[in-house]
């Protein structure tokens, strides 16, 4: 089976992290962000990738030529030359996705859920029609585009309705799709959207059908949503007693939720949890408050701090006393001294913090 | 030891008796230290570990002179009575005594009232000395102006930013014979950065003449002159109608006394360089307690902290508070009696008061903790620096006037991990969730 990937641009949204790393390499609970993608699909079956992007990071190559040989797999990097849209995407990548006749996935790379991929293959073949999309259950259907169903019909998509006013159903696209080879016919080459143009005309003909996700999703192309999507990430975990997890145990977890690289230190009297990643090399010191929040490889919190909803990055040094919260997202190699607060900073890499930060603000 | 003044012998040989008085006010004054003045008459809030008139006893035990300090004063009698013990025994060349007005006289009108207890014993000189200044009252230094230009009065003047200037009484003089030609009060316009530091000495035999001509033109003829300009003159009408509700004892030192003085007395201006700043707001409690705390440190003061990697000096901890040994403290900061402060907490610029708990991991700067206020484990309780040199305790934040310092009240709480900053928390109060720029009621 083959899988295409729509990595997209920059990842600006994701920024201070990924003025210094793709996107699809930021770790997302210590594995990268286009691991977690590859693993699942992989897992399922899929022998061909292709890596739709814009934009060329050479870094990339080296992890993905890894990546290949250790799951013996062929990922294609495709790339735009002007940005293509959802769909142009698929219609560049054509001789791979046609290379047979099977049906392809398709999926975003900013979302994290349970990848479903055998099942949705096994429900996509048993209606044999050209295409299925997954949907997931909100609350707030009304920021969404909302997937209404023909009447009587369990999973065939009678219309989308971006943003209703009224409530007409709580589904809405997950961005993951199967399709079948003969849906790229529907496509020209040019930017097009999938979800405007494709997919409309699809069920006009009566060949799109929805299939529920079970468990949790989440965009995490922005910070705010990556430490939430982390904390769902963590939960589904724990719900599964996965082996990844600090054992709650441990005199200094709190609450749960705790993923711990074996090579990070810990110091004396801390108080980790609950909702905490804690990556390579990283070093905590002692008397440390950690919660909900993200430390990325190498990054060093100094005695006594106390961090909450931040993402920390790699390299990055957190003083002695200093607060961070609030979504506080520090870049690659950021100091943030002694003492300091920050609130809601974005702070770009390479930087020194020596004031507070008492208000959201993007350091420059 | 401090120099031995070549003071002026009087023929029969003994030198003038010298005798000092403190304004120390009343229980209605001082509303602007709140909340630490609800629990503590302002007076004696500690400051580096001291009361803050100890701090003017501690200058006035060094004038060689002085065996009379008199606290005049609102303030029942009971409110001194335990201070006074413990000062005199520890200066004990002082005799310490409060007097008591019973109805406040204004703070010239309260010296006269009790002229003939000040007057006993035939001192040559007194000084005035507001309780409420912070700075090294160079007393020695104003004694010995007095006695080279035979004055009938010096005043302690310092100099302070032009913009800042109008905040005070404000001082023009000869700057050659550094005689005082011109007093104005807190004056409209900018008038000159020498300012009254609230220090004075009189002559004895100028004093209190001067105050009964005062009561005598306020008697004859209501005070009428504080009108300064034009654009002012409906509004000094109000205040004439106020003064006349005004007992005509009610006589001012700094408005009825010292411009008067100005015109035609020997009065002069001791200009000090050294540190010096009012204590008004309880916010300014901070900047004075680093000024004295850095005083005692440079005087060698053996009650400070020994500096470690833990002590950053100087830091004052009382001999019964418990200081965890990973626990970081300073620069001026004061500990007082029975405090607790637990390991890694970190404290900065701060004063904590008695049975007041620091838990573990917590961050404390800029701040005041009230007595027997509780900080929780990994919790901020923050201010915003302003210079010491500033006379100015409020801050903008989001376009709205903030106190920099925060200040807990008696008995408050702050929550584990919870984060309180520019903040004035009322006494009894538990602070549960995150707080900013308020005051809590």
């Amino acid at each position: 089976m083959k899988a295409l990937i729509l990595v997209g641009g920059f990842g600006t949204r994701l920024r201070p992290l990924t003025l210094t790393m793709p996107k699809p390499l930021v770790e997302f609970c210590n594995k990268r962000m286009i691991l977690h993608q590859i693993e699942a699909l992989a897992d399922a079956g899929v022998t061909d990738i292709v890596l739709a992007v814009n934009y060329r990071p050479e870094i990339m190559e080296k992890y993905l030529a890894e990546y290949e040989k250790q799951f013996g797999i062929n990922i294609t990097i495709s790339i735009e030359s002007e940005p293509l849209g959802t769909a142009g995407p698929l219609k560049l990548a054509e001789h791979v996705l046609r290379k047979d006749d099977s049906p392809f996935f398709v999926l975003n790379s900013d979302i994290t859920c349970e990848y479903p991929f055998k099942e949705l293959a096994a429900f996509h073949k048993s209606h044999g029609d050209e295409g299925t999309i997954v949907v997931t259950k909100v609350e707030e259907p009304s920021k969404y585009g909302v997937v209404v169903h023909k009447p009587g019909h369990p999973s065939k998509i009678d219309r989308f309705v971006e943003k209703p006013v009224e409530f007409v159903g709580n589904r809405i696209n997950a961005g993951i799709y199967i399709l079948n080879t003969s849906v790229l016919d529907r496509i020209e080459l040019r930017p097009t959207s999938i979800e405007q143009e494709t997919f409309p005309a699809m069920v006009r003909d009566g060949q799109l059908h929805s299939f529920d996700l079970e468990g949790y999703w989440m965009d995490v192309g922005q910070p705010k949503d990556f430490l939430t999507g982390t904390c769902l990430y963590l939960t589904s975990l724990a719900k599964k007693g996965s082996p990844l997890l600090t054992p709650p145990t441990e005199p200094f977890v709190y609450g749960g939720n705790v993923m711990i690289d074996p090579s990070a230190k810990i110091g004396k009297n801390c108080k980790i949890g609950p909702n905490v990643v804690i990556g390579p090399d990283v070093v905590v010191g002692d008397g440390v408050r950690l919660q909900r929040c993200v430390l990325l490889a190498g990054s060093k919190v100094k005695d006594h701090a106390w961090v909450k909803s931040t993402i920390v990055g790699w390299n990055s040094t957190v003083g002695r006393w200093a607060r961070l919260e609030n979504v506080t997202v520090l870049g690659d190699d950021v100091t943030i001294a002694d003492e300091v607060y920050v609130n809601g900073g974005s702070i770009l890499p390479h930087k020194t913090i020596k004031q507070n930060v008492d208000s959201p603000a993007i350091i420059m | 030891m401090s120099l031995q003044l070549p003071l002026r012998e009087r023929s029969n040989g003994i030198p003038g008796v010298t005798k000092a008085v403190i304004l120390v006010g009343g229980a209605s004054r001082g509303t602007r230290f709140r909340p630490l003045s609800l629990d503590v008459p302002k007076p004696l809030f500690d400051i580096a570990g001291h009361p803050i008139i100890w701090h003017c006893l501690a200058a006035i035990s060094k004038v060689p002179s002085i065996h009379e300090v008199y606290l005049i004063g609102y303030y029942e009698e009971s409110v001194f009575r335990d201070f006074i013990k413990d000062a005199s025994l520890e200066f004990p060349n002082l005799s310490i005594k409060y007097l008591r007005e019973y109805q406040a006289l204004g703070t010239a009108g309260g010296l006269y009232h009790f002229r003939d207890t000040i007057l006993r014993h035939h001192p040559e000189h007194i000084f005035v000395l507001n309780s409420d200044v912070c700075c090294s009252f160079p007393l020695n230094e104003m004694l010995r102006l007095a006695e080279e230009k035979d004055a009938e009065a010096v005043i302690l003047g310092t100099r302070v930013p032009e913009e800042a200037a109008c905040n005070f009484g404000c001082i023009v003089s000869d700057s050659h014979t550094r005689r005082v030609l011109h007093y104005v009060e807190k004056p409209e316009s900018y008038i000159s950065n020498l300012i009254n530091c609230g220090v004075y000495l009189f002559s004895a035999d100028a004093l209190f003449p001067s105050i009964r001509s005062a009561i005598k033109r306020r008697v004859d003829r209501p005070r009428l002159a504080s009108y300064r300009s034009s654009e002012n003159l409906a509004a000094s009408f109000h205040l004439e109608d106020d003064d006349s509700t005004e007992k005509p004892e009610v006589i001012r030192l700094e408005q009825d006394i010292l411009s008067d003085m100005a015109d035609n007395k020997q009065f002069f201006v001791y200009e000090t360089k050294d540190f010096w700043r009012q204590i008004k707001t309880a916010g300014s409690a901070i900047p004075a307690n680093a000024l004295y705390l850095q005083k005692a440190w440079q005087n060698g003061s053996q009650e400070l902290a020994q500096p470690s990697a833990n002590i950053i000096p100087p830091v004052y901890i009382h001999p019964t508070a418990q200081v965890h040994p990973t626990a970081k403290l300073g620069p001026n900061v004061s500990v007082g009696p029975r405090a607790v402060i637990g390991a890694g907490a970190r404290v900065k610029e701060s004063i904590v008061l008695e049975d007041a708990e620091i838990k573990h991991d917590a961050c404390v700067l800029y701040s005041i903790i009230g007595w027997s206020s509780r900080v929780g484990a990994w919790a901020r309780v923050e201010g915003t620096p302003t210079p010491v040199t500033s006379h100015n305790t409020t801050i903008i934040k989001n376009g709205v006037k903030v106190q920099a310092i925060t200040i807990l009240g008696k008995e408050c709480v702050v929550g584990d991990e919870v984060r309180v900053q520019n903040c004035v928390c009322l006494p009894f109060k538990e602070l549960k969730r995150d707080v900013a720029n308020e005051v809590i009621m």
